[in-house]
Order: C-alpha cells, then structure tokens, then sequence
C-alpha cells in the first residue's frame, strides 16, 4: 500500500515534471518607433508593452496599445493616432508568432542566445508575416528579448503625403522586453 | 478493528486524491498552453476594463474666435497670431479689406495636461489678455464612459486705449473685463464635434445705468471633417442682450493640418479677436457683406521634452 502510494507521488510529481510549461511576462516591455527622416524627427517611445512567452513551445505574443506611444509634444501623438493610425478603430498592435530557434534556449543557464522570430505582425488592422532575429539574454533565470526590424508603413494601409517625404516609408521598432 | 478500517478509509481517500491531482496535471498539460487564445481574451477584457480617453475633439485650442475644448500639452509652447482683414464689403478702394488688419498675437502655455494658460495681445482697442483653461471632464469609453468633456476657461482684459477725458476719475479696475465660460463638448464619431459654451462677459464700468456689467451669451460651434487634413469649423454666439449697435458673432472656417501644426482660414463678423471684443463688441452683420476674411496660425514649440523621449 505504501509502496503504491510512494509510486504515485513520484509518478504524479513527474507528469508535472515532463510536461510544466513556464509562461514567461511582462507588462512594461518597451518599443520605441522611429520613422524620422532629414526633416523632421518622428519618434515614439511605448513603455507599457504586455508580452507573454512560452519556454517550451517558444510561443510569443506582444501587445500595445497604440495610444501609450509617447512622442515629443503631443500635436504629434494627436496627428500619429487620427491621421496614420486611425487608433480609435484599431486601437491595438500585436505581434503574435514563435520563437523558431526555442530549443536551443536554455532558461536555466545565464547567457545570450541569438533568436529568431517568425509570426503575424498586426498593425492598422492589417496583418503581414515578419520575420525577425534578436538576442535573449538570460540572467538569474530572467530573459530579456532585445530585437531591431523595420517596417513598410504603406504595407500596413496607412496612408498620408508626408510618408515618403518627412516620415521615413520604413520604421524602425526596437523591442526591449524584461520577463519575470 | 475500527482504526484498520479507519486507515483503510484514509489511505483509499489519499490514493483518490493523488489520482486526481494526477488526472488534472495530465489534463492540464495535455493540451499545451495557447497564448493567442490568451491575447484574444485579454483584448476583451481590456476593451472593456481600460478607459479610452476621446482625443482630438477638436484641431486645436481655439474653434475660430474662441477658446475650443482643447488644450496645449503639457510644456508647450504656442505662438498663435490671429489676423483678421478689413471687411469684404469696403471695395475695391480697400483692396476688399486686405489693406486693413485687426490682430492678436499670443503665446499660450500648458502647465500639465488639465491646465493652460495664455497670454496676448490685440490691435482692437489696444488690449492685453490673460487667461486659464481647466480640463474639469474628459469624453472617454471603456471602463469609464463619460459622454462629453468639460472645462472652465476665464479671461481677463485690460485695454489700454485712450478714452476721451471725463470729469470724474478712472480707476485702473475701470479697463478691466473679464469673461468666464464653460465649455461642454462631445465628438460624434470620427467626423463630427459639438461644443456648447455658456458665457459670462463682466464689465468692470459701463456707460450708462441701463447696460447690465454681467452679459450672458450662449455659444455653440462644430467641427465637420472633410478629409484627413481638412476640416469645416463653424461657430455662434447668442448674446442675451446684445450692446446697442453689435450683433452676434457669427464664424466659418477650415481647419487644415499642416504637419506640425494648424492653419485656420475663415470669414467673420467680428473685428476683435479676444473674448469681450468678438463676443460683445461684433460690429459687422453677414447679410451686408460685413465681413473679414482671417486666419491664425500656430507654431509650437517644446519647452518641456516627455521624459521617456530622451
């Protein structure tokens, strides 16, 4: 008897074992946006990023609400939510996708990996597949996901004359996201 | 006997127990965690647990003449020069009342977010102006629906004219005027904006017993968007009682985006360009072609940078 019930507590302690998936979060990852171009700075900063991950699956999901990018005056964030983003329509950004290299990644051992990322970028309501690279870094079992890529704005339905002249026609997104 | 079968009872319950909790584990993991049915949940649930503040009621801090429900952000600057011709009826003598120029400029200034300030200065009647605007209610969804927004907005005008000389003596409170108004607004959409803006205009003196120093007007104004960059503004005061030869200011307009900021472009009947002048002091009547062409134009400037944008 006790012997059946030794068995079941290991056996049960190793199904939890085999199969624990940690989600890794974060409510205050940050993407910053820089469409500048010689003429005019365009350049926003976001610091209330939420983005959840998977360690085993290497699923990954960020979310922003377009609202929350802060800009240098706010006449620019007035223009950047009614005229490009139409932000009362759409009012989020998502990022959802995986990790593709997530093997790879050891969350226990400190250190840097190289990651790449392939999913659907959400932005205007239109959807289009990304791929990017960053770099995780680990540290007391806590990552970080660093990364850098660039968007075609048009790609994205946002239109307006100044595209293309005092807005640069890529944006540059760097995602900087500390998980707990 | 009875503690046997007691322990028997236990231990069964226990191995009961420890299937379950093994049952659940397996289940739990059997299907693996999805984080985009997650995300999809959470999007619901901050549709309706997050306040989403109504933003760019309207284009920017005035309507045409008066104050908007808008406010300049925290640490900026506005340079605003308001510039209205001579009226459209003086001929061709006049150039069509291009040869001739009323004019305010002014710098306003937001202290934080709710609160404005400005000060300026008009050619009509020689007057300095200096004024505060409050954010009291802001129109928002979401958790908190608020369905218009409020502010509170107070003038004072000191004119510096000379008047003819009296036989009694004039106190420097005699050239004071104030006007205190309440501004109540709501955007409908992304197209159309109303605001309603009860007034008050005090007269520190005025000429004769008959004239009441406290005027009671009602204004109202729209904004109606025609494009991404263009938008019609329109804007109307009733006056209570009207002074004796004024009527009530009547103004339409565009509104157009340029980049950084707002370039507006209307017709008036009014000369004056501050709260007791435009509002009070309208000489002009649209049916007689009294009427000035006008624009004001706005340059901002960062005083403040946002921290996070370093």
């Amino acid at each position: 008897m006790k012997k059946a019930i030794l068995s079941l507590i290991l056996f049960s302690g190793m199904c939890f074992q085999l199969h624990a998936q940690k989600i890794y979060s974060t409510k205050t990852g940050q993407i910053k946006f820089n469409a500048s171009s010689p003429l005019e700075k365009v350049a926003a900063v976001n610091d209330q990023v939420d983005s959840k991950m998977v360690d085993k699956t290497g699923q990954i999901v960020f979310s922003v609400l377009i609202k929350s990018f802060r800009f240098e005056n706010q006449l620019m964030e007035d223009h950047f939510n009614e005229n490009y983003m139409e932000s009362s329509k759409f009012p989020k950004a998502e990022f959802r996708g995986y990790i593709t290299n997530a093997s790879t990644l050891n969350f226990a051992k400190d250190g840097k990996y190289p990651v790449n990322f392939d999913g659907t970028l959400t932005i205007h309501g239109v959807q289009q597949k990304v791929t990017a690279s960053g770099i995780m870094a680990i540290e007391g079992a806590k990552p970080t996901i660093s990364g850098l890529f660039k968007v075609k704005i048009k790609d994205y339905g946002i239109t307006g004359s100044y595209i293309g002249n005092k807005i640069a026609d890529e944006a540059e997104i760097s995602v900087n996201c500390k998980y707990e | 006997m009875k503690l046997f079968v007691r322990m028997i009872r236990f231990q069964g319950g226990l191995i009961a127990l420890l299937i379950g909790i093994c049952a659940t584990a397996f289940k739990a993991n059997a299907q693996n965690v999805d984080l985009f049915k997650m995300q999809d949940e959470q999007n619901k649930k901050d549709a309706k647990e997050k306040t989403d503040i109504t933003t760019s009621i309207f284009k920017t801090t005035r309507l045409i003449n008066g104050q908007s429900i808008e406010n300049t952000g925290a640490g900026i600057l506005d340079l605003k020069i308001s510039h209205r011709f001579g009226t459209v009826n003086s001929g061709a003598y006049n150039f069509y009342g291009l040869d001739q120029a009323s004019m305010r400029i002014g710098l306003d200034y937001g202290i934080t977010d709710r609160l404005e300030i400005g000060v300026g200065r008009s050619t009509y009647n020689k007057e300095f102006d200096g004024f505060f605007k409050l954010r009291i209610l802001r129109q928002s969804t979401g958790k908190v629906n608020m369905p218009i927004s409020i502010s509170i907005a107070s003038t004072a005008m000191l004119s510096t004219i000379k008047g003819p000389s009296v036989s009694y003596p004039i106190n420097f409170s005699d050239h004071l005027n104030f006007a205190n108004q309440v501004l109540i607004a709501r955007k409908f959409g992304d197209y159309f904006s109303f605001q309603l803006t009860p007034t008050m205009v005090h007269y520190n003196i005025v000429a004769t017993k008959a004239i009441p120093n406290d005027l009671y007007s009602l204004g109202t104004g729209f904004r109606l968007r025609l494009s991404k960059r263009v938008n019609l503004t329109g804007e109307y005061y009733y006056q209570q009682h009207p002074l004796q030869g004024y009527h009530n200011p009547v103004s339409l307009g565009f509104d157009i985006e340029t980049g950084g900021h707002v370039f507006q472009l209307h017709f008036t009947n009014s000369t004056g360009i501050n709260e007791r002048s435009f509002i009070t002091q309208t000489d002009g009547r649209w049916q007689n072609g009294a009427v000035h062409f006008g624009f004001n134009i706005s340059r901002v400037f960062t005083i403040v940078k946002r921290k996070s944008v370093k």
